[in-house]
């Protein structure tokens, strides 16, 4: 082993390895299904599942084409049979959310009055569809009081007081929201949302005042999120993404 | 047989103002451009544009032709925002149905099929149903009594594809990794014109690609036009990637500059002189 790979290995834990391990979680025991990850830490993450403790996931090249770690193509997934892979269940997207609320709804479409909006972002897409039929996770890389907010402006991605409003339960399910602060999921009172974790270096307290709502499970003990493996290490930075573009997405 | 070729000119000679207009393609990728350049040279206006939206709603809006668009969303993949969208919504421009991707999907799927509308599990719970007050639900005549959303067929006047390859009679075929939807938006709209790199004899479609690659077929086919780059500034892979240079400098240059430069001209061989111009000032 060269001298470069063992400093590389002593190198201290950055917030964004933490964040791809913590990403690479939603996938854990998901057994044989599609992983969509938007974004490059959930990209990582996702590679970083299917290397270590869920290697049946199936990725794509980000385009037409199923493909296996060396990037060779294993299966075909055009946009309109990828939209059979959502409704069918057998696939694990985790997505951006531009606003998310306490009980996981979502919005990418835009910010202010829908008919007239102060900022318009890219519209519903296919968080609709995804929320209603297979699993849907979400990534923040910056978590913020704007961001973390009481009330979203236009719900793209549908939250657990609104699937069950609407009695749209039956295949309805946000296993994880993780964000450069924390993991974060929807087991607190009603289906809201409770701190799991913090990354190491932060504060509970923080998690709180960049949150504008309630936060369950944020009064007592709140556990770190957990190390990574000498391997997964390894993986992260020598093997996924060598070129540290991680750290772009998330400083510290 | 009927020779079905003809210019991009004689395209827009065919349709008016008002009509619900189909545009192919996926955000910036294999999008009808040449047919896009088209329509802005024409005075044609008040459209109600269908699209899974990239640049081609962003060159219409802000040339201020569309009235009402129908669509998932609008984008330029690598920049993820499509700025002269972005700009029209917050300027209040046009009437905005707002669907989700799938909802898209089968709302196509139920025109090509000539049905009112087909079932889908999504939309509901979300506000897409509070901003298209129009939809309805239908509830499942089986034991599960699974309450669905009625999504109604997108049919269209008029749809604009475009695609590798064609021949005279309105065959035509896509090269590259995913087929999007164009083959539907030619079956859900009462007339389709089919852009293409190249139009060839149909004998030499087979010999490009395997018989899956054939996507649409003539019985659907109005007008078939040869506009080799196309496509640009989108992918049109294999023939040719995206221009994210171009695409760059679209989406950073203030509308009136760009149009003035590069949309004023009388015709696509203007438009495509005056990007070589600008590639060479960059070398």
């Amino acid at each position: 082993m060269s001298s470069g790979r063992s400093e590389s290995a002593a190198a201290p834990v950055s917030r964004a390895e933490y964040c791809v391990v913590a990403c690479a979680e939603a996938w854990r025991d998901n057994g044989e299904v599609l992983a969509s990850p938007m974004g490059l830490i959930p990209s990582f993450g996702a590679r970083l599942a299917k290397r270590t403790f869920s290697p049946d996931l199936l990725l794509t090249d980000g385009e037409a084409m199923l493909v296996g770690l060396d990037g060779s193509a294993e299966g075909w997934l055009p946009y309109r049979r990828h939209l059979t892979m959502v409704t069918g269940g057998r696939r694990h997207v985790m997505m951006g959310a531009s606003q998310i609320d306490r009980f996981g709804n979502q919005n990418i479409s835009c910010v202010g009055d829908w008919e007239r909006p102060s900022r318009q972002l890219l519209g519903v897409r296919g968080a609709p569809v995804n929320t209603l039929n297979n699993p849907v996770s979400y990534w923040v890389p910056r978590h913020s009081l704007r961001v973390f907010v009481e009330r979203v402006d236009m719900v793209s991605g549908v939250g657990y007081d609104r699937a069950e409003a609407a009695g749209v339960t039956r295949f309805h399910r946000l296993p994880r929201v993780v964000s450069d602060l924390g993991v974060f999921d929807f087991t607190g009172p009603g289906h809201s949302m409770r701190l799991v974790s913090r990354h190491p270096g932060v504060a509970v307290e923080q998690v709180r005042a960049a949150t504008g709502f309630e936060l369950a499970g944020a009064d007592g003990e709140v556990p770190y999120t957990r190390e990574p493996t000498a391997r997964e290490l390894a993986l992260i930075r020598e093997v996924i993404d060598p070129e540290g573009l991680r750290e772009r997405e998330v400083r510290g | 047989m009927t020779d079905k070729s003809m210019t991009p000119e004689d395209v827009v000679g065919r349709l008016r103002s008002g009509m619900t207009l189909g545009i192919g393609g996926w955000g910036s990728r294999r999008k009808p451009m040449a047919l896009v350049r088209a329509l802005l040279r024409s005075e044609i206006t008040d459209l109600t544009v269908v699209s899974y939206g990239g640049p081609d709603v962003g060159l219409l809006a802000a040339a201020g032709r569309i009235r009402r668009l129908v669509a998932p969303f609008a984008t330029l993949d690598s920049i993820p925002l499509e700025p002269h969208f972005r700009a029209a919504r917050e300027a209040g421009a046009f009437e905005l149905t707002e669907l989700d991707e799938a909802m898209f999907m089968w709302g196509l799927h139920a025109a090509a099929n000539r049905l009112p509308f087909l079932p889908v599990r999504a939309g509901l719970g979300s506000d897409v149903m509070r901003v298209n007050p129009e939809l309805r639900t239908v509830t499942s005549p089986y034991a599960d009594g699974e309450e669905l959303v009625a999504v109604p067929a997108l049919r269209m006047d008029a749809a604009l594809v475009h695609l590798n390859r064609a021949d005279r009679l309105g065959n035509a075929q896509y090269l590259g990794p995913d087929p999007y939807f164009d083959d539907l938006f030619c079956e859900a709209a009462d007339a389709a014109y089919v852009s293409c790199e190249q139009l060839v004899e149909s004998a030499e479609l087979a010999k490009a690609g395997p018989p899956q690659s054939l996507l649409v077929s003539r019985h659907c086919v109005t007008g078939v036009v040869e506009c080799p780059n196309g496509a640009h500034f989108t992918s049109c892979v294999p023939d040719y990637g995206r221009d994210e240079a171009f695409q760059k400098l679209y989406a950073s240059t203030p509308w009136a500059e760009f149009a003035a430069r590069f949309l004023r001209g009388a015709s696509e061989q203007d438009y495509q002189r005056a990007v070589r111009a600008w590639h060479e000032e960059q070398s």
